[in-house]
């Protein structure tokens, strides 16, 4: 008997350390469990695909957003609590301290169980991100119509 | 059928999701119908084990407290 998986279609907007721990989580969680899963990155969300270390930016305000909203796992920060790059200090230092596994760690997982990463071609377009500025393991940028025939398709969508 | 499981793996120190993003890599190391027994010590694979197994069509076998760990073992069924 020929079994269709259930899928879980992600949408990740947010860019903060915390919101993209749980999309990460989730989507190992997810893919673990034998779901197919699909995560489109939109807007601040692109932070979590973004190689670490890389500015990007062509004009004045795409390279100022490049200096001022650092993208890569390394570079986020928490939602709440940041205080300048202090709250991200101590949350990785915490986490360290309790064995959670780190961000870098949770993505290879995801992907190694093969959770599919979707950049939004639109959001790269406005914040001047290009494709040679993301993780290699991320598919061709798509638009909204491929992010719904993946969400209708599946059994849970979440918005984070 | 009382066979000796295959993979025997320490899941100690792991906090979710990787206790069960290991055990679902440690099904695709297996043949169906062998057996991976783990130990862990994040209390949450009580809930968590047994709703990876009923997600995935696997069967938990066995899932006990044993002081401060917890063993399961998981057949790959498919």
């Amino acid at each position: 008997m020929l079994e269709k998986k259930e899928k879980l279609t992600l949408v990740v907007l947010s860019g903060d350390m915390d919101k993209v721990m749980a999309s990460y989580i989730i989507a190992s969680g997810a893919a673990a469990s034998g779901m197919e899963v699909v995560m489109f990155f939109t807007f601040w969300g692109l932070k979590a695909i973004q190689r670490d270390g890389v500015f990007t930016g062509k004009g004045l305000f795409g390279r100022m957003l490049g200096v001022m909203n650092r993208g890569g796992l390394n570079a986020i920060g928490p939602s709440r609590l940041n205080m300048g790059g202090m709250g991200r200090w101590m949350f990785k230092l915490i986490m360290k301290q309790k064995g959670v596994t780190q961000l870098p760690e949770l993505r290879q997982a995801a992907i190694d169980l093969g959770v599919k990463l979707m950049p939004c071609q639109m959001s790269m377009d406005v914040m001047e991100i290009n494709c040679d500025h993301l993780i290699p393991e991320t598919t061709e940028p798509v638009g909204v119509a491929t992010m719904l025939e993946h969400a209708k398709e599946s059994s849970i969508q979440f918005f984070i | 059928m009382t066979d000796n499981p295959k993979l025997s793996l320490d899941f100690k120190g792991l906090l979710c999701p990787m206790p069960v993003v290991k055990i679902a890599q440690a099904m695709k190391q297996i043949q169906i119908g062998e057996l991976v027994e783990a130990v862990a010590t994040d209390p949450g694979v009580m809930a968590d084990i047994p709703a990876w197994a009923r997600s995935t069509g696997h069967e938990l076998v066995t899932l006990e407290k044993q002081d401060k760990v917890f063993k399961f073992v998981v057949k790959r069924m498919k």
